[in-house]
């Protein structure tokens, strides 16, 4: 186990579709905050872990969604942590510029959910909390940062498919 | 308590003083720090912060200001910082808050942030009117001060411990902080001696007022 002393993380998933190829000119800026931006993740209050490929310093190789679609999957001690990297560091500035480089998203695009401290999740299995969100709306299982719930929530909620002990 | 009777608390002007002062330190004031700052007896100032307090405008807790701890460290004592929660009164009722969340709601679905930031900047400059760029850091401390902003200077550049758009920008951060942004490059004119940037941290505005490069990017 680890030493975190929260019985269960917030995993997020995020997924853009890229308006031109990664090596674009066009998407240069946001390759070049790549590096930066994880790092400061990587060092930040609460982080506990985020998606590499093999032999990679990120994941924007892995394209699980379609050629023009990068995700991104982390790990955060709570939402508060998550929330504070995501819009109150270096971050956010990426965040600003997101229509220069990604199409707008009619569907969700951000789905965050519960795990027992210490599960690393698998894409798949955050793949699949984005479509009960897309399907179902915010709910225990899979939800937003504008409609949350608790770990406790969570955990009272009915078996959802990761019941491994807490 | 009702919003408005929170307000009313502050009328009273050494508590307004008093709360004046502990809102700018930006950190846990203790009770004779607060009396000596708004010049008036210890006691008479615990009365009035534990009113503020009780309005809950102000929040307490206790800390031992010796740094000390242990045996012998001395009694704990009660210290002040601001209530996070906002207060507003409008008369009559209006309620553009929701009207601000909606509207946001609008723009972040329709992706509209460009459009934003240009209404945004164009404000800025109007604000400004027809005077040149900011002529510094000092000239800049002053406009965001009037513009509800609370800058101080941290390492020879504005930082800002308030942020005017605060509920909204909890909702939909990159787009109204991206307006944020905007408005104060507007505010403050480009191709001067200071410029704006985004360098968000916890707690704080999203953004910070330095010194512009000479050759500028």
């Amino acid at each position: 186990m680890t030493a975190s002393p929260h019985a269960r993380h917030l995993a997020q998933l995020n997924v853009a579709r890229l308006r031109f190829p990664i090596d674009d000119p066009r998407v240069a800026h946001f390759v070049e905050m790549l590096d930066p931006v994880n790092a400061a993740a990587d060092d930040a209050p609460g982080f506990v872990w985020r998606l590499v490929e093999d032999g990679e310093a990120d994941a924007t190789g892995l394209r699980p969604l379609g050629e023009d679609v990068i995700v991104n999957l982390s790990v955060w001690e709570t939402q508060e942590a998550l929330w504070d990297f995501a819009y109150r560091s270096g971050h956010l500035e990426v965040m600003r510029r997101r229509r220069d480089w990604f199409h707008r998203h009619v569907e969700a695009h951000l789905v965050l959910w519960w795990v027992p401290a210490g599960h690393v999740p698998t894409v798949g299995e955050a793949l699949e909390r984005l479509a009960d969100l897309r399907a179902h709306g915010p709910s225990p299982r899979a939800f937003t940062f504008a409609s949350s719930y608790t770990a406790a929530e969570a955990a009272g909620h009915a078996p959802d498919g990761d019941s491994a002990t807490v | 308590m009702e919003d408005i009777d929170a307000i009313a608390v502050l009328q009273d002007p050494v508590r307004r003083r008093l709360y004046e002062y502990v809102v700018a330190q930006g950190r846990e004031v203790g009770r004779n720090e607060a009396a000596e700052a708004a010049g008036v007896a210890r006691t008479l100032a615990a009365h009035h912060l534990d009113k503020l307090t009780g309005a809950g405008l102000l929040e307490s807790g206790s800390r031992r200001l010796s740094g000390r701890s242990g045996p012998g460290a001395g009694r704990p004592a009660k210290v002040y910082t601001r209530a996070r929660g906002e207060r507003s009164v409008s008369l009559p009722a209006r309620d553009y808050r929701t009207a601000a969340e909606l509207l946001a709601e609008a723009a972040e679905e329709a992706g509209l942030d460009a459009g934003l930031c240009a209404a945004a900047r164009r404000r800025g400059e109007a604000l400004r009117g027809p005077a040149g760029p900011c002529g510094g850091l000092e000239e800049a401390v002053e406009a965001l001060a009037a513009r509800g902003y609370e800058p101080y200077l941290e390492d020879g550049a504005v930082r800002m411990g308030n942020c005017p758009f605060h509920a909204v920008a909890e909702s939909f951060p990159p787009l109204v902080c991206g307006m944020n942004l905007a408005l104060l490059e507007g505010l403050l004119g480009e191709g001067g001696p200071v410029r704006a940037r985004m360098d968000a941290r916890p707690g704080e505005c999203c953004v910070v007022v330095e010194a512009s490069k000479n050759n500028a990017d």
